[in-house]
C-alpha cells in the first residue's frame, strides 16, 4: 500500500524530468515542424502558431496547463500529427501491445518446458545444450538477431519479411500476424533465453526442498512431484521476471521497429524527440512509464499471491 | 588469487575471461593504431571486396578494411562501457552508502529520485539524454552511466542497511571510529563482492546499449568506427555484401557473451547464495 501512495509522487517525478528535458533539446518546435518552410513566417505567424501550441509561455505556466489538462484527460496537441497527442498513442499502442503479448507467449511455450528439462536433466549433456543455446540468446541484441532473421531469409530462401502497410489486428488478422510474427520472434528469444534460465535454476532450487524430498519418499511419481509439488513454487520467479520484460516492451522496442518498419509506440517516441514534439513526448513517456508502473505493481501483487510466505512491509 | 584460481576453475569463467581477455587486446591494438590498414583510409578501387588475404573482413562501400574498422570499432565500445559503468558505479555507491549511512529522510529522497529514473524504460531515457546533449561520444557515456545509476545505488543500499545494523559497526563505533573509516572499512568492503558481479554484468548491457544508440545513429558519430553503426550501414548491402553485416554482428554479440559468462562465473564464485535470487 505505501507503494501505491509514492505511484503518483513518481509519475510527477517522471513528467517534470521529461518536461525540462525536452525542453533543453536545442531547436525550437516550430522550426523542426515547418522545415525550410518556416524561414517563410512572418513574426506574426511564428507568435501565433507558438500561443496555438501553447509554447509562447514561461515554461512553469505552461507546466501548470498540461497538468491540468491531463486531468481532464487532454494531453495537448502534437506539432507533427496536428490532432490529440491521445489519439495519436492510442493508434500506436495496439501494436506495441500485440508485439509484447506475442513475444511474450513465445518466451514462455519455449522458455519454460525448456528450463524444466534442463533442470529435470540436470549435469547431463541435454542440459548443458540448453545452457549454452540459452546464454547465447541472452547475449544476442536484438537488432543484431533481427538483421540475422532477415538476411537468413532473402539470402537462404528468397523471402523478405512482409513490410509496407501496416494492417491492424481486426481489420486483417492473416496479414498483421504475418507482420508481426518475425518481430515477435526476435523479440521472444532473448526474453525466451532468460526464461529458461530462471525457471531452470528455479525447478532446481525447489527440487531440493524439504517439501519436495517429502513428497518422493511419500511415494509421489517423478512427473507428480514436478507437477504438482515443484512446479507452482518454481513459477515465482519466472512470473516476476516476464512481468518486468513485458513492462519494458510495453515501452516500444525502438530498433526492433525501426528495423521492421512497424509504427509503433518506440519510433513514435524517437521521432517525436528528434521532431520536438513537446506534448508528444512528454504525453507518451508518461504514458509508458505509466504502464510500466503499472505492470510492476501487478507483478508484486501476483508475488504476494502467489508465495505466502512474502509480506511486501519487509521490503 | 584465490579468487582468480576459483573463476578459472569455473568452466563458464574460463570461457568468459578469455574472450574478454581477446577483446581487450584487439581493442588495445586497435586504439594503439595496429590495425591490418588505416580504418579511415578509402581503397576506392576495392570497394565491398569479400573477405581474403589482403582485407580479412572484406572491405566496405568506400572500401575501408573491415577488420581494421572492427578493432577501433571494439576500442571505441570498449571506452564507452567502461567510462560509463565506472561513472555509474562510483555515483551509485556513494548514493547507496549515503542512503544506507543517513537513512531517514535522505534514505527516503535518495530512494524516490532513483525510482523516478527507474520509471523510464532504460532506452528511451537514454535516448532522451542523448537529444538533449547532442549525439557523440562522451554523451554516450553520460546517458549510459545515469541509466545504470539506481541499479548501483540499489545493489549497495540493500546490503549496506543489513550491515549497518550488524554487531562490529556497534563494536567500531564503541571504539570511536570516524563514520568515514566505518563506512569505507565495514560497509564498502564488504560490498566487493556483489558490486563485482554487478560491474560485470553491467559493462555486459552497457555494450549492448552503446551498440544500439550507435545503429540508431546516435552513438559514435561517423566517419569513427563503431560496431553499431558499421551494423546499421550494412542494412542496405545485406545481399551484395553479407560480409558487412556478419562481422560486426558476431562480434557484438560474442563480446556481450564474455561478459555474461565472466559475470556469472563471477556471481557463483563470490556469492554462491546470490544465485538464488539474481540467476
Amino acid at each position: 500500500m505505501r507503494r501505491l501512495a509514492t505511484f503518483p509522487l513518481v509519475l510527477l517525478g517522471v513528467s517534470i524530468v521529461v518536461f525540462l528535458a525536452i525542453r533543453m533539446v536545442p531547436g525550437d518546435s516550430i522550426t523542426a515542424m515547418l522545415g525550410t518552410e518556416a524561414g517563410l513566417l512572418t513574426p506574426q505567424q511564428r507568435d501565433a502558431l507558438a500561443a496555438y501550441f501553447g509554447i509562447d509561455q514561461p515554461w512553469f505556466i505552461q507546466y501548470w496547463r498540461w497538468l491540468l489538462g491531463l486531468f481532464q484527460g487532454n494531453l495537448g496537441i502534437s506539432s507533427t500529427y496536428g490532432r490529440p497527442v491521445l489519439d495519436v498513442i492510442l493508434e500506436r499502442f495496439p501494436l506495441t501491445l500485440e508485439l509484447a503479448l506475442l513475444s511474450m507467449v513465445i518466451a514462455l511455450v519455449v522458455g519454460m518446458p525448456a528450463g524444466i528439462f534442463a533442470a529435470t536433466h540436470n549435469e547431463k549433456l541435454s542440459d548443458l545444450g540448453v545452457r549454452v543455446v540459452a546464454m547465447i540468446g541472452q547475449s544476442t541484441p536484438n537488432f543484431v538477431l533481427a538483421l540475422l532473421i532477415i538476411y537468413t531469409l532473402s539470402a537462404g530462401f528468397g523471402v523478405l519479411p512482409a513490410m509496407g502497410e501496416f494492417s491492424p489486428l481486426w481489420q486483417d488478422p492473416r496479414r498483421n500476424l504475418g507482420q508481426l510474427l518475425l518481430p515477435a520472434v526476435t523479440l521472444g528469444f532473448a526474453f525466451a533465453a532468460s526464461v529458461t534460465r530462471i525457471s531452470r535454476s528455479a525447478m532446481l532450487d525447489v527440487l531440493c526442498d524439504d517439501y519436495v524430498r517429502t513428497a518422493r519418499s511419500k511415494g509421489v511419481s517423478a512427473r507428480g512431484v514436478i507437477w504438482r509439488h515443484a512446479l507452482p513454487n518454481a513459477l515465482i520467479p519466472v512470473v516476476t521476471l516476464s512481468g518486468i520484460e513485458f513492462g519494458y516492451l510495453l515501452g516500444g522496442a525502438v530498433i526492433v521497429e525501426q528495423i521492421f518498419a512497424l509504427p509503433g509506440l518506440g519510433r513514435m517516441v524517437l521521432d517525436a524527440i528528434l521532431q520536438r514534439d513537446y506534448a508528444l513526448v512528454q504525453g507518451s513517456v508518461l504514458f509508458i512509464a505509466f504502464n510500466f508502473m503499472i505492470v510492476n505493481l501487478l507483478v508484486d501483487l501476483a508475488y504476494v499471491a502467489l508465495d505466502p510466505r512474502i509480506r511486501l512491509s519487509e521490503h | 588469487m584465490a579468487t582468480l584460481r576459483a573463476i578459472f576453475a569455473h568452466p563458464s569463467g574460463r570461457i568468459g575471461g578469455a574472450i574478454v581477455a581477446l577483446y581487450l587486446l584487439l581493442a588495445v591494438l586497435g586504439m594503439l593504431g595496429l590495425t591490418p590498414h588505416n580504418p579511415l583510409t578509402q581503397h576506392r578501387v576495392e570497394r565491398l571486396h569479400a573477405p581474403d588475404g589482403t582485407y580479412w573482413m572484406g572491405t566496405d562501400l568506400f572500401g575501408r578494411d573491415v577488420a581494421s574498422r572492427l578493432m577501433t570499432g571494439i576500442g571505441q565500445s570498449f571506452i564507452v562501457a567502461f567510462f560509463s559503468v565506472a561513472f555509474a558505479t562510483l555515483a551509485g555507491t556513494v548514493l547507496g552508502l549515503a542512503a544506507a549511512w543517513f537513512g531517514r529522510r535522505w534514505d527516503g529522497l535518495v530512494m524516490r529520485i532513483m525510482d523516478v529514473v527507474l520509471a523510464f524504460p532504460a532506452i528511451l531515457l537514454a535516448l532522451l539524454i542523448v537529444a538533449v546533449a547532442g549525439p557523440g561520444t562522451s554523451t554516450s557515456v553520460i546517458a549510459i552511466a545515469i541509466v545504470y545509476t539506481p541499479i548501483f545505488t540499489r545493489v549497495v543500499r540493500g546490503p549496506a542497511l543489513s550491515l549497518k545494523a550488524r554487531e562490529f559497526v556497534d563494536a567500531a563505533r564503541t571504539f570511536g571510529s570516524s563514520a568515514g573509516y566505518i563506512v569505507t572499512r565495514h560497509l564498502l568492503l564488504n560490498l566487493v563482492a556483489p558490486l563485482t558481479v554487478q560491474v560485470t554484468l553491467a559493462l555486459a548491457w552497457a555494450l549492448l546499449t552503446e551498440a544500439g544508440l550507435s545503429f540508431l545513429g546516435l552513438g559514435t558519430q561517423p566517419p569513427a568506427a563503431s560496431l553499431g553503426l558499421m551494423l546499421s550501414d550494412s542494412r542496405n548491402l545485406m545481399e551484395t555484401a553479407p560480409w558487412l553485416m556478419i562481422f560486426p554482428g558476431v562480434a557484438i554479440m560474442i563480446s556481450i557473451l564474455g561478459f555474461n559468462l565472466l559475470g556469472d562465473a563471477l556471481r557463483d564464485v563470490l556469492d554462491p547464495k546470490m544465485r538464488r535470487s539474481i540467476a
